[in-house]
């Protein structure tokens, strides 16, 4: 297993918000992380880098090769930031800056983790731009992500998160924010890129649609705690947790889909 | 029902304003400003001289039986200082709620009804804002004639447009969110729907301003009475009194005292209304929350 | 045409604009008040005779219908005539060109000042906030924008110059120096261009009481806004997203974190040169720093019409310019005002 998560519990300000949650990333596989806002999905994902919110406590294991990622020092969890394991996060109108050009944002950390010349990360820049299918690469490195449609930033956001060749991408909701219409290409993006690089994907969304889509794994939280686990075509045809159920039913699409 | 969400959004106003009052920023500054509340009230009782009698010997220093000293003319200082609460406090509150009212008013209709207007009054806040306030308020001040009145409408002035642009901005934002459309839709009148939906959700945010810019508009006023275009000797004004210290200002009690009460008055409206402002900026109290770097 | 050019020009024509609205509000303002300046100006013997009184209007156009005398006003500025003082019978543009250099030295050197610290308080405070550093800050900088000014001018005035002796006391200079020659007529710019040593201290020196005691106040403003501005940026999503990039701290903070917050920043900075005109009228007068302050406030108390106006014009153009120069800071700063 790429990343492995055991027993994660997370108290913010006294408040337990993750009550144990147990989550296996696997090399070249997606998997999908499901439930209703407020069941802890994000906050598993925040944990994993580090970057919970002011005031939380975390305990338990988040294994990434061999190391205890919440045990980490500052400097060493930096270093797995963005190098091991990168994000992408719901909102690509708000989770680049609007001040600084695709290119900066792209190469910075490339430069900072892998020691890159300018010239190189350049190069590489635009590799992965034309990878994330921006058209006009190279055009795109020196433009600012209001200039780009929000499809178009997401692939951005995506292509920065993998600049420096993680192994872990915990990817937030990141079709929440995009018009119907762009979600599905996003997401055979996500999907091809794990394939091809190899990366251990957790797919955090609400939307079971999605879920069964592009995740081969699917997990279901609810209070903070992960409720069932399995094969995406176990979990979402034959649920053994009511609560699962329950949230498939109240999907209209499996409604048909089970006619 | 006529309007379902109107007790919600009230409670979201005050809910965050009671903590305010407990940070002991603001308790400073709630028992500041009542102590001299107090003075300016019990001035005759508690003054240990007349304010304005020359009976004292001339600039003598801080000692018994003159506490703050004497000035030139051997007026006991600390009188001068607890009478001039009796002056400089309630001009200024007097001139917030005038500023408020005319501001408040002004840029309520700017905003409610845009168009003309809207554009001629934000216009003239614009040509008001344009100039710094003190040189402003020093050319009306001069062409009314130097007196407490005329400095008072001259910082009117100045202080008016502060109100009409958050005010203006204010019910632009609240006029468009659907509880004040739908009440439209419902057909009541433009003057209801300013009274019921916008008023309760502008008067927050324009208090806190009202609570800061009672410092302001004191400096402001005792800076045109240090510069004699307000009250006149032998009134106990302090910016005036600060004024008489500058030609003796080897006796430095004479200026020291009356600064310091102006610099008290001031603190204590700041220390509330920063608090308050704290309570009442959601933009800010979220900030909070997020982790630092 | 280069966008940021295209921002620029539109900039420079509604500040043009703007310019006139503050011609006709200094002219309005001067003639709509009720103070008389002939009274003010004539001696009672003087407005006891309609004659001298009929003269004395007349030379000064005051005997012309408002619209009439307004065309006059503006027609003359556009040669540079900005009329001539009543009381110092010299050409107000004369006037004005000895005392807005000396008032630009101070006012620029205390926003120089209160930008350097307000900025670095501010940041301090956000980043310990709710701890010991950020209360204390937030004390302090309270305080800053409640002193009287002129207060703390005749304050610092007494301690530093009169008890201490640590600075030199009031005008621009040493009594027994002479001033650099003029290039910008800032004394401090002009001793370092000429490379007098001597007098660049002497200027140096006069100047730190009085920008000091006038930066206080914009010190504290500008503590709370930039705090304020930080936290506000500290939370955005894009902070966190470079965090998950694992940039190190500083990079964020000054690649992230303060290129945004500048935005809010250089706005309160705009306004806060305003205050700072403000304050001079106030300062300059304890530290008889022979400015564009005190000339104001003589104007006016004498209902000196030309000297108010050429005072309101240059200030008002003053405030402009700054308002200019935030607007392109902003477009500098921010590609989506410059790229729209």
């Amino acid at each position: 297993m790429t990343l492995s998560i055991t027993d994660l519990k997370v108290t913010i300000g006294g408040k337990e918000i993750l009550k144990g949650v147990d989550l296996e990333l696997g090399e070249g596989r997606v998997h999908g992380l499901a439930g209703e806002s407020g069941s802890g999905k994000t906050m598993t994902g925040l944990a994993v880098l580090g970057l919970l919110p002011h005031g939380s406590r975390a305990e338990g294991r988040i294994s990434l090769g061999g190391r205890n990622l919440l045990g980490l020092p500052d400097k060493e969890l930096n270093k797995v930031r963005g190098g091991e394991v990168a994000m992408v996060f719901q909102d690509p109108a708000t989770s680049l800056h609007p001040m600084l050009t695709v290119g900066r944002q792209i190469t910075e950390h490339m430069r900072h983790h892998l020691g890159l010349g300018k010239a190189e990360a350049r190069a590489r820049a635009v590799e992965l731009l034309g990878k994330v299918r921006i058209p006009g690469a190279a055009e795109a490195f020196g433009r600012y992500p209001h200039q780009f449609s929000g499809g178009m930033r997401q692939r951005i956001a995506i292509a920065i998160a993998l600049a420096c060749s993680p192994k872990v991408l915990i990817a937030d909701e990141p079709t929440t924010a995009l018009d119907v219409t762009v979600q599905a290409g996003v997401l055979r993006l996500l999907r091809g890129l794990c394939d091809e690089l190899g990366l251990a994907v957790l797919l955090v969304t609400h939307d079971l649609g999605v879920m069964s889509a592009v995740a081969d794994e699917v997990s279901v939280m609810k209070d903070g705690l992960v409720v069932e686990s399995g094969p995406r075509a176990k979990v979402l045809r034959e649920p053994d947790h009511p609560y699962t159920r329950a949230l498939l039913e109240s999907l209209p699409e499996a409604q048909e889909e089970g006619q | 029902m006529s309007d379902p969400l109107a007790p919600a959004r009230r409670r979201r106003l005050t809910a965050r304003l009671p903590e305010a009052w407990r940070q002991p920023l603001a308790i400073v500054g709630v028992v500041i400003a009542i102590a001299w509340l107090v003075i300016a009230v019990a001035a005759p009782l508690l003054a240990p001289h007349d304010p304005l009698a020359q009976e004292l010997p001339r600039l003598a220093p801080p000692g018994p039986g003159h506490w703050m000293g004497t000035d030139q003319l051997g007026r006991d200082i600390l009188s001068r200082v607890m009478y001039g609460a009796r002056v400089s406090i309630p001009l200024t509150l007097l001139l917030v709620v005038m500023s408020v009212l005319v501001g408040g008013l002004l840029g309520a209709a700017a905003g409610y009804f845009g168009r003309w207007v809207g554009e001629t009054i934000m216009r003239l806040a614009d040509l008001v804002f344009a100039f710094p306030t003190v040189i402003l308020a020093m050319v009306v001040a001069a062409a009314l004639g130097a007196s407490l009145t005329n400095a008072v409408l001259a910082v009117l002035v100045v202080a008016w447009p502060a109100y009409a642009r958050v005010t203006r901005g204010l019910v632009m934002g609240v006029r468009e969110r659907e509880y004040v459309l739908s009440g439209r839709l419902l057909g009541f009148s433009a003057w209801r729907s300013l009274r019921v939906d916008v008023l309760p959700n502008v008067t927050g945010p324009i208090l806190v301003l009202a609570t800061l810019d009672i410092g302001t508009a004191l400096l402001l006023l005792s800076g045109l009475s240090f510069l004699g275009l307000g009250a006149k000797p032998p009134s106990p004004e302090w910016g005036a009194m600060v004024a008489s210290g500058v030609e003796v200002f080897d006796s430095w009690w004479v200026a020291t005292f009356p600064g310091l009460a102006i610099l008290t008055v001031v603190l204590a409206f700041n220390f509330l209304g920063d608090t308050l402002r704290d309570a009442l900026d959601p933009r800010t109290a979220r900030a909070i929350k997020e982790r630092a770097l | 045409m280069n966008p940021l050019a295209r921002f620029l020009i539109r900039r420079i024509l509604v500040a043009v604009l703007l310019a006139w609205g503050i011609t006709l509000v200094t002219f309005v303002l001067t003639n709509l008040v009720p103070g008389d300046p002939v009274a003010a100006n004539l001696g009672q013997r003087a407005l006891g005779d309609p004659a001298i009184v009929a003269q004395w209007k007349s030379e000064h156009g005051l005997d012309k219908p408002l619209p009439e005398q307004y065309l006059m006003y503006v027609q003359g500025l556009l040669h540079g005539d900005l009329g001539e003082s009543q009381q110092s019978h010299r050409p107000v543009s004369e006037d004005l060109a000895e005392f807005v250099p000396a008032t630009l030295e101070l006012a620029g050197a205390a926003i120089l000042v209160s930008l350097v610290l307000g900025v670095a308080f501010g940041v301090v405070a956000a980043l310990r906030r709710d701890r010991l550093p950020d209360h204390v800050l937030r004390v302090l900088s309270l305080v800053g924008i409640s002193v009287p000014t002129f207060w703390l001018a005749l304050v610092a005035f007494y301690v530093f110059f009169y008890r201490l002796q640590l600075t030199p006391g009031s005008g621009r200079i040493d009594p027994g120096m002479s001033a650099p020659e003029p290039i910008t007529g800032l004394h401090t710019i002009d001793a370092l261009l000429t490379g007098q040593w001597d007098v660049f201290a002497s200027a140096a020196g006069h100047l730190v009481t009085p920008a000091l005691v006038l930066a206080l106040y914009t010190i504290g403003l500008l503590t709370r806004f930039t705090r304020s501005a930080v936290l506000e940026v500290l939370g955005q999503d894009y902070v966190r997203a470079a965090r998950a990039k694992g940039l190190p701290g500083r990079t964020i903070l000054f690649r992230y974190v303060l290129r945004s917050a500048l935005v809010p920043i250089i706005t309160v900075a705009g306004l806060a040169f305003g205050s700072l005109l403000s304050g001079t009228v106030l300062v300059e007068a304890i530290f008889a720093w022979p400015g564009v302050g005190q000339y104001a406030y003589k104007s006016a108390t004498s209902l000196d019409l030309p000297a108010i106006m050429g005072v309101g014009l240059v200030v008002g153009v003053v405030y402009l310019v700054i308002n200019l120069i935030v607007d392109v800071l902003y477009g500098i700063i921010d590609p989506r005002v410059r790229l729209q």
